[in-house]
């Protein structure tokens, strides 16, 4: 079930919202205002804003070994090429996969971090997509909410 | 100063690109997108152009489709508008000045630059690589031409690697002389027509017609047209989209309706979405039109179609009173007993807040209303369109649109992310 908010209306509340609140206080200034420098902002830590930043979520267990869990989100960038050793998001013949990349010589593997997970050599005529390389990864350790 | 350069940049089959970015099993299989209600062909990939035109009702096309392997997609606006908003942030980045013209094309500023062509080439592959859509890059003296050279790097995409300058005026004639007047930006099919009986087939013939006789025949539009064509711009670049004179919020429902009930509910929601757009522009309206009416196009339906205006007591952009104004109306031109089809909410006689004048013993819109609204908008951004409502709006309406095949929002919903396997 959906909640329905009714919009009724509006008396006269003392209620401030927080929205646009700034005050300059009167008396004796605060030691702290010469030390505010920014606050931290996740968005700004996984450069969540940029054009080429994408949200997936991880499927399967193949990437524990590198942390990953299922139902992870995981942050992918587009404007990184994959290097060696990078988790990457790759597409091989059009399936999508997340990999650990290995790059060595002429020779292409996507590994997977789970010992029941064969590595994936990637072959002549194989079509291989590094759709973007993984940044980071969020996990919410609490089940509800 | 430097003589003004424009460049179009235009995504290829934008929405069918869309589609293939988070599907790389899809990037050989040719693609088509359908309109609202999934009613008839809005885009197609390059591949799936041969099967089907442009416009045809999907249930006429879709065996055919089957037969070919095309894939059909109802419209995912949440998709595009993100991945537009992606491409034009890139695009942004890389030159002085950008014109947004629409979901999928953009006008830059190229004045002064030393290698435009090598700017073009990388715009396209920047773009391609941070977001997976492919563009086409015209540039030229002027906006008309550097449309017309767009189109040219979409036609002969493998010869010119997408990316085409006619700033040179021999290539400019060139290019003029290859292509069609229909191809020209503003040349609708019955201008063509028109064109065509004058002797005008070409876009070269458009450029040296008399500009008296084009002004005579058609308008002071179409002369300037031909002028931008020879090279003299007459279209400025336009950063900041002027506000819109009137706001319009309209649908077919998924399914027929002949109640009052549920045509309230779609009312209220239209009008809902409407007053979001109006409130984004910082508009405030005077008057609001309702229309509701039956299909037209089918010969055992009767035909039924009815609108009504109706007046605010003093501008508003308050979401409750505009609803309350079109139920009125709504009521006004309802009459049972037919099978009806689509609803529109128009929003007219707009003003900037704080730009109009009134006498001084008219009402106006309580400053309470304006608060509530701010908080509303500010919710519904941060927690998702919907999420506040007014109390007439469901959340999944019976009477919604048909989107059979609609992919996932994956950039803008939590519930719908892109799932990778790791497998």
């Amino acid at each position: 079930m959906s909640a329905v908010f009714v919009l009724g209306p509006v008396g006269s509340s003392v209620i401030e919202l927080p929205f646009f609140s700034c005050r300059v206080p009167a008396g004796f200034p605060s030691p702290a205002q010469d030390h505010m420098e920014q606050t931290l902002s996740l968005d700004e830590l996984l450069d969540i804003d940029a054009p080429h930043t994408y949200l997936v979520r991880a499927e399967g267990d193949s990437m524990t070994g590198a942390g990953i869990l299922d139902g992870d989100v995981l942050v992918v960038s587009r404007a990184l090429a994959g290097r060696h050793g990078d988790v990457v998001i790759a597409a091989i013949n059009g399936e999508t996969f997340v990999k650990r990349l290995s790059i060595r010589g002429e020779e292409v593997v996507l590994h997977s971090e789970h010992p029941g997970y064969p590595p994936r050599y990637v072959l002549e005529g194989d079509d291989l997509v590094i759709w973007g390389v993984v940044t980071d990864s969020i996990r919410r350790h609490r089940s509800h909410g | 100063m430097a003589d003004p350069v424009f460049a179009l940049i235009d995504c290829n089959s934008f929405y069918a690109s869309c589609e293939r970015v988070f599907r790389p099993d899809l990037q050989r299989v040719p693609i088509v997108v359908l309109s609202n209600n999934d009613g008839c062909i809005i885009a197609r990939s390059a591949d799936a152009k041969p099967f089907v035109k442009m416009g045809e009702p999907y249930h006429k096309v879709r065996s055919t489709l089957e037969r070919h392997g095309v894939l059909a997609f109802s419209s995912n606006y949440a998709l595009y508008g993100d991945m537009s908003e992606r491409v034009m942030t890139v695009i942004e980045g890389l030159v002085p000045a950008l014109e947004i013209y629409s979901i999928d094309e953009a006008f830059a500023d190229m004045t002064g630059v030393a290698d435009r062509e090598a700017l073009g080439r990388l715009i396209r592959a920047r773009v391609l690589k941070l977001t997976g859509i492919p563009t086409g890059v015209g540039i030229a003296p002027s906006k008309t031409l550097a449309k017309l050279a767009n189109a040219a790097a979409k036609r002969w995409q493998t010869q010119t690697g997408g990316v085409v300058d006619v700033c040179d005026p021999d290539r400019r004639d060139k290019l003029l002389k290859a292509m069609p007047v229909g191809e020209v930006w503003g040349v609708g099919r019955r201008m063509n027509a028109h064109l065509t009986a004058m002797g005008i087939i070409t876009a070269w013939d458009l450029a040296q017609a008399d500009a008296w006789t084009l002004r005579k025949q058609f308008s002071v539009l179409v002369e300037k047209t031909a002028r931008e064509l020879r090279g003299t711009p007459c279209l400025a670049l336009e950063e900041a989209a002027p506000a819109k004179q009137e706001i319009c919020s309209s649908r077919a429902f998924g399914q027929r309706l002949y109640d009052l009930d549920p045509i309230r509910e779609a009312v209220a929601s239209y009008t809902t979405r409407a007053c979001e757009k109006l409130r984004a522009q910082g508009s405030l309206c005077r008057r609001v039109r309702v229309a509701i009416r039956t299909g037209m196009f089918n010969p055992d339906e009767v035909r039924f179609s009815r609108g009504v205006v109706c007046d605010l007591p003093y501008p508003s952009d308050d979401t409750r009173l505009i609803i309350r104004a079109a139920q009125q109306g709504l009521e006004h031109i309802f009459r049972p007993g037919y099978a009806y089809a689509k609803a529109e909410i128009l929003l007219l006689d707009l003003c900037q807040r704080g730009q109009f004048t009134d006498d001084l013993f008219a009402e106006l819109q309580p400053s309470a209303a304006q608060k509530v609204m701010g908080v509303l908008d500010a919710v519904n951004g941060r927690w998702g369109r919907g999420t506040l409502r007014p109390a007439r709006v469901p959340v999944t309406p019976h009477w919604g649109m048909k989107q059979a095949l609609k992919s996932p929002n994956y950039t803008t919903s939590w519930q719908q992310l892109w799932p990778v396997r790791c497998r």
